[in-house]
């Protein structure tokens, strides 16, 4: 036929696929009316934060602004000897023609990469407007000796590059010695490592706990009638009606020293009043805490996946002849993998970042690393810090959906 | 049917779920080996419930079941060696085509990974789905799906076999064509089949005896050309098939036959069925659309003979239906083939309607 070479016709003669698309514009023109809104506010509120977040996390250009003739200097020194007269120059007017708050930040940063720095740039800041003229050399060593020494100029190196990975080493225990090599922190000063093992941990045991009692639970709620349904399902949602608070203080008066739990024991004799046991502020107690506190989170993946299963197939199962029991490791438990998978892996993601439960109910060995990024943001101020810990939260997260997608399938995920 | 026939015996069983209701009254039915016998009637009558106690997930609330002689009231579903089709297959959608055949072999765990992957295949043939082992499930149409449903049933060479309802999400076509299917399989093999449909014309297919079941009794059980010809109640006549029906009192009473005086004074002599009707007795008198002949040449053969109006014309191909008004029934139907010297009636028109004594059943009322 004829119209089988050139382009498909409408009856007026406009080409059919113009004429499908001037048809459709306007659907086209609602459909991104209407997601418009949702989508600025999600560019707004949580694209952005998250690539500041990774911004601040690499970000090292508050030393270079604040002492730019001096990293220039640094760039024609051979990193041997103590520096030339130029170098000292430089930092002598970079000092003079910085304020003394930028100073103050700087040197915080300054002080990572080799302690002693922060008092040595508040030092040197005070007495350094009176040097008004060379040799600024002796005039520097004359206001603190350790200008004298070598390794602290050399440890301008680590500061040179507007980027640093600096806070991703120092996030789990290793640092950039003077010479660029990555090295571990000193013995007395490796803590992160610790922290992050813990918070694997305490994560993966929430994570079985809650699948362990959510199962059952979600099970009999999928499978009992409605009206009795409706009420156990009021029971698990009661706790999401509960502020977090309250929970959390309901459990100290359980579980301490003098609580609920150990005063019904040792009334019953089953403890003697002085093993008392110390559930509370340690690692059992953001255990206990963290799994009530999540056990919801899995029960509702699962709850809406057992939903979704007849209960034809246990009896199919059973009629073909497996027992209960076959039946139900064989033909029901498969089936509610995707529940399982989408159940495991938000409680997992939420314990991972908890931060409230362990700073209330940890105590000293039930602290995680949310407390430590918490820490950073608010004590010490080492904002870079606390932004390379976040970060590495979130890429270990997306690492996880990146497996659970290629063993499972993203897809196959219901979160209820 | 002698005793050693018998392969399923419900006896005296009755089953209530809330205490208050009886869903199944008093069951008694022998089903004998090779049979094909559906239980049919209406949602609510209790033919499922029934399939579900032979097929041990319903316990009986009283009376005893049967499988080959032994009391199976207290054997588990898995132990009682039944095959069953449900009612939407539910095949595991987890395990591939193959894997849900092979399935009851491995629990059973009597053959080894060749005979299994062997029998496997050789059952898939069997319903024509040879090429579909690595299939999943959900990958297959509803008609195959279904067609796997069978054969998972069938695999471990069950001596019964259960199916609910298994063509109903089925389309027409389709469903027609499985009904032969099914019933060649069974030819084929021998197996028993119990049977559980709604679908009345599924049922006189299929069956080789149908059980009608209506408020948990069974009505009449009986081979489908007996069901459909000689229904014993007016609920079978009813539900099985078209019918007409008049309302009237029984005059008198000669052997076989009655005299029946209708709502509108006319008087109908027809066959009698009902053992507890006598004169004076009201009673339902069933009459086939298809055994009503229209403007009979000779009066003498139809004892049975009435002036009607047609009210309306119905062109359905092969037939032509026709609703007449006569002796008081303004829904009279009358099915007048399409041959090729058919009475051609028009709307208006008066037509005299004739039939016999023994196509006229006065039931019970």
């Amino acid at each position: 036929m004829a119209e089988e070479s050139g382009p498909i016709l409408t009856a007026n003669g406009i080409p059919l696929k113009v004429s499908l698309e001037r048809s459709m514009r306007q659907n086209k023109l609602k459909a991104v009316g209407l997601v418009s809104v949702p989508f600025v506010f999600l560019v707004l509120m949580f694209v952005i934060p998250i690539i500041m977040l990774l911004v601040r996390s690499a970000d090292d250009r508050l030393v270079n602004d604040v002492f730019p003739r001096t990293f220039e200097a640094f760039k024609s020194w051979d990193q041997v000897d103590l520096p030339d007269e130029e170098m000292f120059k430089a930092v002598v007017l970079d000092f003079q023609e910085s304020k003394p708050s930028e100073r103050g930040r700087a040197s915080s940063r300054m002080n990572y990469a080799k302690s002693g720095w922060r008092s040595l740039v508040r030092k040197t800041g005070k007495k350094v407007k009176d040097v008004t003229e060379g040799p600024y050399k002796e005039a520097l060593i004359k206001i603190d000796k350790r200008w004298a020494n070598v390794e602290t100029w050399k440890s301008l190196a680590i500061m040179e590059s507007d980027w640093t990975y600096e806070y991703y080493l120092n996030s789990i225990d290793l640092k950039q010695n003077s010479d660029l090599e990555i090295v571990q922190q000193p013995e007395n000063r490796r803590v992160y490592n610790m922290f992050w093992w813990r918070t694997f941990l305490v994560s993966i045991q929430v994570t079985l706990f809650c699948l362990i009692l959510a199962y059952p639970v979600a099970h009999l709620l999928a499978t009992l009638p409605l009206k009795h349904s409706n009420l156990l399902m009021i029971c698990v949602l009661m706790p999401f009606w509960t502020s977090l608070l309250v929970r959390i203080v309901a459990w100290m008066i359980m579980l301490q020293q003098e609580g609920v739990v150990n005063s019904t024991l040792v009334w019953a004799g089953m403890l003697s009043d002085e093993n008392r046991l110390a559930m509370m502020y340690n690692y059992n107690g953001v255990l206990i805490v963290m799994t009530q506190i999540l056990l919801p989170f899995m029960i509702l993946p699962l709850y809406s996946v057992m939903k979704t299963i007849p209960p034809s197939y246990m009896r199919a199962a059973q009629n073909l002849g497996a027992t209960p029991s076959l039946a139900f490791i064989r033909v029901y438990m498969p089936q509610t993998l995707p529940g399982i998978g989408a159940g495991c892996i938000l409680v997992f993601i939420v314990a991972i970042g908890y931060f409230i439960t362990p700073e209330l109910v940890g105590g000293k060995d039930g602290q995680l690393i949310g407390n430590q990024i918490n820490y950073h943001m608010r004590n010490s101020l080492n904002w870079g810090l606390a932004c390379a810990m976040g970060s590495i939260l979130l890429i270990g997260i997306l690492a996880l959906y990146w497996v659970y997608d290629k063993i499972v399938g993203i897809d196959n995920m219901k979160m209820g | 049917m002698s005793a050693e026939d018998i392969l399923v015996s419900f006896q005296g069983v009755q089953k209530s779920y809330d205490g208050e209701q009886l869903v199944v009254k008093d069951l008694n039915l022998d089903i004998a080996k090779g049979e094909f016998l559906t239980m049919l009637g209406p949602s609510g009558s209790g033919k499922t419930t029934c399939l579900m106690m032979l097929a041990g997930f319903e316990p009986a609330t009283h009376g005893e079941i049967y499988l080959d002689g032994r009391p199976i009231n207290n054997v588990p579903p898995h132990k009682r060696g039944i095959g069953m089709v449900f009612q939407n297959y539910a095949l595991f959608p987890h395990m591939t085509v193959a894997e849900n055949l092979a399935f009851p072999l491995q629990v059973r765990k009597q053959m080894n990974k060749a005979e299994v992957a062997e029998r496997v295949q050789k059952t898939l043939d069997m319903v024509q789905l040879g090429e579909f082992g690595n299939r999943r499930p959900m990958q297959l149409s509803g008609g195959q799906q279904q067609r796997v449903a069978v054969a998972r049933a069938l695999v471990f060479d069950p001596e019964l076999v259960l199916m609910d309802e298994p063509l109903g999400a089925l389309d027409k076509q389709l469903r027609e064509q499985m009904q032969y299917e099914i019933k060649h399989i069974h030819e084929q093999l021998g197996v028993t089949v119990v049977y559980v449909t709604h679908d009345q014309s599924e049922a006189l297919t299929m069956s080789t005896r149908v059980a009608v079941f209506n408020d948990g009794v069974i009505q009449q059980i009986a081979a489908p050309d007996v069901l459909y010809e000689k229904p014993d109640n007016a609920f079978c006549a009813q539900f099985i098939g078209e019918n007409n029906t008049f309302v009237g009192e029984i005059m008198s009473v000669k052997g076989e036959t009655c005299e029946v005086k209708l709502v509108d004074g006319s008087v109908v002599t027809s066959n009698k069925i009902d053992a507890a009707s006598a004169v004076g007795s009201r009673t339902t008198l069933s009459l086939r659309p298809e055994r009503i002949e229209v403007n009979p040449s000779a009066k003498s053969k139809y004892a049975n003979a009435f002036e009607g109006t047609v009210k309306e014309l119905i062109y359905l191909g092969d037939h032509i239906r026709t609703v007449a008004s006569v002796c008081g029934n303004d829904e009279f139907i009358v099915k007048i083939p399409n041959s090729s010297e058919h009475a051609s009636l028009s709307v208006g028109e008066k037509v005299k309607l004739g039939w016999t004594v023994e196509d006229c059943r006065a039931l019970d009322a």
